[in-house]
């Protein structure tokens, strides 16, 4: 990823802020242009809750370049008690222990370096619930 | 040293990574004895940061854990500062990381801070200073790191990862004090105990000169300092913490000082995640705001090799009540813990 792309994507990556359509009131994420249900432009900005549920996952055991040293992990699919659903790395997690349902919450991380000279890149992933507080 | 102005601890928080390496594993690689490491050391494992943590991570975790706490929001903080030895970037400052990450940017100081193991307390030094002038209204100083000693080295046993975040604030604004500053003191001098070269990956150290012209002296003579200028005795205090770099420097410099066993052992936690560098005293001292009730008075001295102490009293109030609860405890994540054997040490740490 460009260091420009990055940096555009730090609300979104790093503190989880997607758009709340003012029009249709359906959240979009990552946030786009327009409203993907209803096409207006329109927005507050809407914080993704802290917690949520694993609905699906996969492991991965053959990555894309970039992440050949980091396996296996694994990505997954949460949903929200809104009903939202995103897709994020699952991390901290023993391969072993993945279930369906499981309660997991946001971990600042990092997600990859460009080589040894090139910028680190963070972003929120999700991990089996630590405490309930 | 005291503020102008009355300055309180408004929140704390800490973060220990998952993965434990036991000494028994270090042991095994290198044909030693556990139970001797065990003996001269006091510690059993160390906390290891995962393939995806560095300080940047750990900063980010505890900043939130101490803002779960303290309850203000990020915009009211005007510094945060973290201090440690293993930045992630040797220029591009962990601060502003951490800073956007909690949603305090842009109206904010941030800057890092290196002074080996007591760059935490560099931080909340300056966090004191500038919110006792009133320059600002809220501080956050962290301490942690991502500490590593060479392969075989004896530093390979102890030296772990995590930290502390500690936000401070004025006695005029903050509702829910957690704890009152009485004072603090630095004691620096130019003892060169422990280094790191620049491109070198891990520090070397002198060996048996890391003790008593480093260590005991500047621990010792920084906590006498602050105890003369505040005419207060050891046992005055509830509870002390000293730097644990190993189990037995702090034992032994409590000792020295008169304090007892039970003074320090709530905040000792070095046998179960070993070294945390610039996060250790802090984190022993988050260890004790876990536990501390109202009019408890504290003592904290960090260790920085190079070298120094800053010292600093503390006396309980009633807000850590109400906000001890809003995050997890430091003991929550020495017990929250995953075993790792060596190979997975080397992996995750990128040493194959």
């Amino acid at each position: 990823m460009s260091v420009p792309r990055y940096w555009r994507n730090i609300p979104q990556r790093v503190r989880m802020e997607a758009l709340k359509c003012k029009s249709c009131g359906k959240i979009i994420y990552p946030p786009r242009a327009k409203c993907i249900y209803c096409g207006k432009n329109d927005f507050e900005c809407y914080t993704i809750p802290e917690k949520g549920r694993l609905i699906s996952f996969s492991i991965i055991r053959h990555p894309p370049i970039g992440f050949e040293h980091t396996t296996p992990y694994v990505v997954g699919i949460i949903e929200f008690e809104n009903g939202l659903r995103i897709s994020s790395q699952i991390t901290d997690v023993d391969i072993n222990e993945l279930k369906i349902g499981m309660e997991v919450e946001q971990v600042f991380r990092k997600v990859s370096e460009d080589g040894k000279s090139g910028i680190i890149q963070y972003a929120i992933k999700f991990r089996p619930i630590f405490q309930n507080i | 040293m005291r503020p102008i102005i009355d300055v309180v601890i408004s929140g704390w928080g800490s973060y220990i990574p998952i993965y434990r390496l036991p000494v028994e594993e270090v042991a095994r690689i290198w044909g030693t004895s556990a139970d001797h490491i065990k003996q001269e050391l006091l510690i059993y494992e160390k906390s290891v940061a995962g393939i995806d943590e560095d300080v940047a991570t750990i900063a980010v975790e505890a900043a939130k854990n101490s803002l779960k706490r303290s309850k203000i929001n990020p915009n009211e903080l005007g510094a945060v500062f973290v201090g440690t030895e293993t930045k992630p970037y040797a220029v591009k400052p962990t601060g502003t990381i951490v800073a956007e990450a909690i949603g305090a940017t842009p109206k904010i100081l941030a800057a890092d801070f290196e002074f080996a193991c007591k760059a935490g307390t560099e931080c909340l030094q300056c966090c004191i200073a500038l919110v006792g002038s009133n320059m600002i209204k809220y501080g956050m100083a962290i301490g942690a790191d991502v500490a590593e000693g060479a392969p075989a080295d004896p530093l390979e046993y102890s030296a772990g990862s995590g930290g502390t975040a500690i936000i401070v604030g004025s006695k005029n604004y903050e509702k829910e004090p957690v704890a009152l500053l009485e004072g603090s003191v630095s004691y620096v001098t130019d003892t060169p105990d422990f280094w790191r070269r620049p491109k070198e990956s891990y520090p070397s150290h002198a060996e048996a000169f890391t003790g008593d012209p480093a260590y005991f002296r500047h621990t010792i003579s920084a906590a006498k300092l602050l105890m003369e200028e505040l005419g207060l005795r050891p046992s005055d205090f509830k509870y002390a913490i000293f730097h644990q770099p190993n189990g037995k420097f702090p034992l032994k410099a409590a000792k020295i000082l008169g304090f007892t066993r039970e003074q320090v052992e709530h905040g000792f936690i070095v046998p179960y995640i070993g070294n945390l560098y610039s996060g250790s005293s802090m984190t022993g001292f988050s260890a004790i705001l876990d536990i501390a009730m109202p009019g408890d008075r504290i003592l904290l001295v960090s260790y920085g090799s190079g070298a120094g102490s800053d010292a600093f009293s503390f006396i309980v109030q009633d807000g850590i009540i109400t906000k001890r609860d809003n995050a997890p405890k430091v003991m929550d994540y020495i017990k929250k813990k995953r075993k790792i054997d060596y190979a997975i040490y080397c992996k995750i740490r990128g040493k194959i």
